[in-house]
Order: structure tokens, then sequence, then C-alpha cells
């Protein structure tokens, strides 16, 4: 049935691309195509923007709830952080306080403290002879009668042991060294409850990391199912713009622009609510610190930070409109009639 | 321009059997030639069309357009096949939401021609479908025969080699119809293939041009008109 009959006239329809005869004409034509290709990024981003403007309560709404989910990790994360600054300088302290047996003679005390402070695993130890604690104790507790009326210096010999490593293990090692030493009496840890607290801190981070985890999962779902929305709203223009030659990448720019202008959004109205809650935070928690004579005073969420979460939204958005427009792009299918 | 060779289609739904929609289908269209495409509803017009322009795939047979051949096409090379065949709708598939000259001006933003060229080609490709007054105006604001048009124009605007036509002239009346029929002729003077897919019987006798006729998925006739009006 193919049929020849009528000679073919001469094709001359002019081809769909420009004509590119030579080398020079093909350079151009690239250019002319990677410069088509970023104006239409700059389109695209546009584009989404001017929509989200559209809409403005679905947008304000959206966002915040993106900007909820952020704030609360992010915020959580800068009370640890100052938690970890106020902590920090106790930890220096960390040191073993070594009593030594009453039996052992001002000349052995000097020598234990010298040998103990060439050890590898102490960094510093320094005598408390007999005397120097009881002028020490007479001086701190105002017990100086007491004291005066005591027939005999109570006090034992201490020696205090500055260890090279503070880690809860390096110290009980230490500690478990030096107790069995024939001339110590005990070895006491001054800093456990430090530790403890140290504890507690890296167990919130962990929770707080999960939490993160998890909530940042939630922005991106909140991004897929809006992008998913408005696939569904623009369904007869992705179906001409697959019908006239657009190619995936095409219909997929603008949904890309407005997953990662969801997320970027989200995370500036997050670091606004961040930074809003520790002033409101901040002048009662000044009260408490000079209550305490320190002079400890809030840190912010941080320069570095306020980009960076910002950012890590719109990528975490980005990422929402690409599962929800490989997802549902591929449904939306041209058909005629 | 359009080649297939013993091209088939059949339609499989779970539990209600197969349907052959084209049987064993060959035809081949040149360049610089209108042809009618008929046959009821059901015939198998919609099926030939979506084949052409890649929405479906055959069962079988060979389909070349513009010398690719079709089978060897991935997904990521259909738009460039798309791009190649302009495509006219019964139901026009404009876009309601920007101007017309923005409708028209699609395929070749798509295509990424630089911005220079475009405004000169949407306003030629208007100025030749008697529109270029309205490029500013919404499509929603125009008549049926002002939106075909302006479907005819983003289908001609990146001179594609190829016009598919489904139903062009489905709701006009026979003046419009026959200015329609007259773009499309002109566009096959100047060596596009044009192929227009109608079951208006009365338009057909009025143009005397090649038919082609489908019934129950096969091909019944290939005749030439010869005579007056060509």
């Amino acid at each position: 049935m193919a049929r020849n009959a009528t000679p073919m006239k001469p094709r001359k329809p002019a081809p769909a691309t420009p004509k590119r005869p030579g080398a020079r004409v093909t350079r151009s034509a690239w250019r002319d195509r990677l410069t088509a290709w970023r104006l239409h990024h700059r389109d695209s981003a546009r584009d989404a923007l001017q929509r989200m403007r559209n809409t403005p309560a679905a947008t304000a709404m959206t966002v915040l709830v993106i900007a909820i989910a952020l704030a609360l990790p992010a915020g959580i994360t800068v009370l640890l952080e100052n938690a970890q600054a106020v902590t920090r300088d106790w930890d220096g302290n960390a040191h073993l306080s070594v009593f030594l047996k009453a039996d052992v003679s001002d000349a052995d005390q000097r020598a234990l403290a010298q040998r103990w402070q060439s050890r590898d695993d102490i960094e510093r130890a320094r005598l408390v002879t007999r005397d120097e604690a009881l002028a020490e104790f007479r001086e701190l507790s105002g017990f100086s009668d007491v004291l005066d009326a005591l027939p005999d210096n109570p006090l034992p010999a201490l020696i205090m042991v500055y260890p090279a490593d503070t880690r809860p293990d390096a110290l009980a090692a230490l500690q478990s060294t030096l107790s069995a030493l024939p001339e110590v009496d005990i070895a006491q840890l001054d800093v456990l409850w430090v530790q403890r607290l140290h504890a507690m801190i890296e167990l919130a981070g962990r929770i707080v990391g999960a939490l993160t985890l998890a909530l940042a999962l939630a922005v991106m779902l909140v991004v897929v199912n809006t992008i998913r929305l408005a696939i569904e709203n623009r369904r007869d223009e992705i179906v001409v713009i697959k019908l006239v030659g657009g190619t995936d990448g095409f219909v997929r720019r603008p949904f890309l622009y407005t997953g990662f202008w969801y997320g970027l959004a989200g995370g500036l109205v997050a670091v606004l609510l961040v930074q809003i809650t520790l002033l409101w935070v901040g002048s009662p928690m000044d009260e408490l610190t000079s209550l305490y004579e320190s002079e400890y005073s809030l840190i912010g969420i941080g320069f570095s930070n306020a980009l960076i979460l910002p950012t890590f939204a719109g990528l975490l958005g980005l990422m929402g409109a690409w599962l929800a427009v490989s997802r549902h792009l591929n449904d939306v299918d041209p058909q005629l009639l | 321009m359009i080649q297939l060779d013993r091209v088939s289609k059949r339609y499989t739904s779970p539990g209600m059997g197969s349907k052959d929609a084209l049987r064993q289908v060959s035809l081949h269209l040149p360049a610089g030639e209108l042809t009618f495409l008929t046959g009821h509803s059901g015939a198998g017009k919609s099926t030939l069309l979506k084949l052409i322009m890649m929405i479906e795939r055959p069962s079988a047979g060979e389909i070349m357009v513009d010398g690719i051949p079709l089978n060897r096409v991935g997904r990521s090379g259909i738009p460039l096949v798309r791009r190649r065949i302009g495509m006219v709708h019964q139901n026009h598939q404009l876009l309601f939401d920007r101007s017309v000259y923005d409708n028209v001006a699609l395929p070749l933003i798509i295509a990424g021609f630089p911005r220079a060229d475009i405004g000169k080609r949407v306003r030629a490709a208007l100025d030749k479908v008697g529109l270029l007054s309205k490029e500013k105006l919404n499509p929603m604001m125009l008549s049926g025969g002002e939106q075909q048009r302006i479907g005819i124009a983003r289908a001609v605007v990146n001179k594609p080699p190829l016009l598919l036509a489904d139903e062009p002239t489905g709701n006009l009346d026979p003046e419009l119809s026959a200015e329609i029929m007259d773009l499309f002729r002109d566009f096959a003077r100047v060596g596009v293939a044009v192929m227009i897919a109608t079951h208006d019987l009365s338009l057909i006798a009025r143009y005397p041009h090649r038919l082609l006729t489908l019934r129950e998925g096969s091909l019944i006739a290939d005749r030439e008109e010869t005579g007056h009006g060509a």
C-alpha cells in the first residue's frame, strides 16, 4: 500500500533547528542553546516565585509548617551548644585528689609527687602538705576557731593529680592505678558529676539528631505533597509542553525551583523563629546567670548556621520536589482527544 | 517524511481480551503533500496519530519520521521527535493562563531558540494565520476559529517538516473551514508533509487530495483525487 505514484516535490522546509554548515556556526548554536538553558532556569525560578506570591495564604502556611519543623531541632541544638559552652571549662578542672596515708613521711610525699609528675598519663601533680591543707581549710571554711581547738592537724597530705587525658576511661584507669599504690589512702575523682552531665548532653545530642532526621523527612514530605498538588493543578500545561517537545528536564525545572524556594523560605523563617525565641529567653537567662555569679550570656544561632540552615532546607525542598516530580510527572502523559 | 511498514497496535486489557486498533498498516507520506486520513470513529485514526507522536508505541512494525526509526528512539529522545512534528489538536490544547503570543512561542522556548529570533518567528506565524493584532490577548477571549488558528500557528512556528491535524475543522462553519484548509495547503506547497485526520466528508469532497481510509484498523483505500482544485 505504500505509494510513490506522484514524484516527490523537492523538499524545502526549514529544518527544526538552525542550519549549521560550519564549525563556527555550530559553536554559536551551542552557545545559543546554553543561553536558552540559562534563561529557562532564570525564568523557571522567577515564575515559581511569582506563583507562590500569587497564593500568599497557601504559601505562608506551607512555609510556616516547614519553618516550625526546622526551628524545633535547630532551637534545641542551640540550647545544647549553650549547655556545652557553659560546662566546657569545668572539664579542664578534671583532677584526682589522692589522699596519702598518715604514715608517709614528708620526704616520701615529695618524692612521690615528683615521680608522678614525670608519668606520661599525668600532666601535673601538686603536693598539698598537711600544713598547707590546714591553712587552706582554715581560710576557706571559716572554722578556724574549731581548728584551733583541735590538739592536732586532722588533715591528711594530698597530691592533686591533673591527668593528661580527661576522658572518663582514662580517668578511671588512673584512679585505680593510683589507689593500688601502698602510700595511697584513697584517690578521689572530683568530676564524676561533670562527666554525667556530659553524658547527658551527648545523649540529648543524639536524640536531637534523631529528631532532626525525622523532621527533615517531614519537611520533605510537606514539599512532596505541595509539589504533587502543583503538578495536579498544572496538568494541562504539562501535557501541552510534552506534546510540543518539552523534555522531562524542561517540565521538571519550575517544580524543582518551587520546592527549593519553599525550603529556603522555611529555613529563613526557622532562623527568625529561633532568634526571636532566644531573645525572649535571653533576659531571664541573664538574671539567672548573674545569680550564679557567672557572666555567661546565650550563644545565638550564629552567622554560619544562619546560612547553613536555609541552604540545607532549600536542598531538602529540592529533594522533596524531585521525589514528587519523578513520582507523579509520568502520570501526566499526553493523550489526544 | 513518514513511513509506516506493517504497523500494528493491539490493546490488551486484563480480563477483557484484546483489540486490534491497527492491523498491518503500511504507508508513505512524502514531503510537500497534503493527505487526508479518514474512517469512522474507532477505525484507528487516533491510534495512528498517537503512534506517530510517540504517545504510544506500536505492537509490531516500523515507523520512520523524518528519517528517524521510532523503534530505536528511547524515552529521552521522544521530545526531539515531537519537535519535528507540528500537531494541530481538535480541542486546540491551548494554555489559558498566558497570552496568544506566549502560547505560540512555547515550542521555540522549549527548543531553545535565541530570544531575539523568537519574537520574529512568533509574529511571522501569527501573521500567517491572520492573528498578528491579537498577540497580547488571552486565547480565552477569542472565537473557536481563532483558537484553532493559534493552534496552527503554534504547530508551524518552528517550521517542522511534518504537520498533523486531528479534526482541525471539527466545530467550524464551512467558511472558516475553508480558511483553515487554505493554510494547510500553503504549508504543503512549501514542502511540509501535511496529514489531516477527519471524518468531515464534505471537506474531503471539496479538496481533492490523497485520501487514506481506515476501517477497523486496516488501511482499505489509498487513492489520489485528481481533478480540479489543487
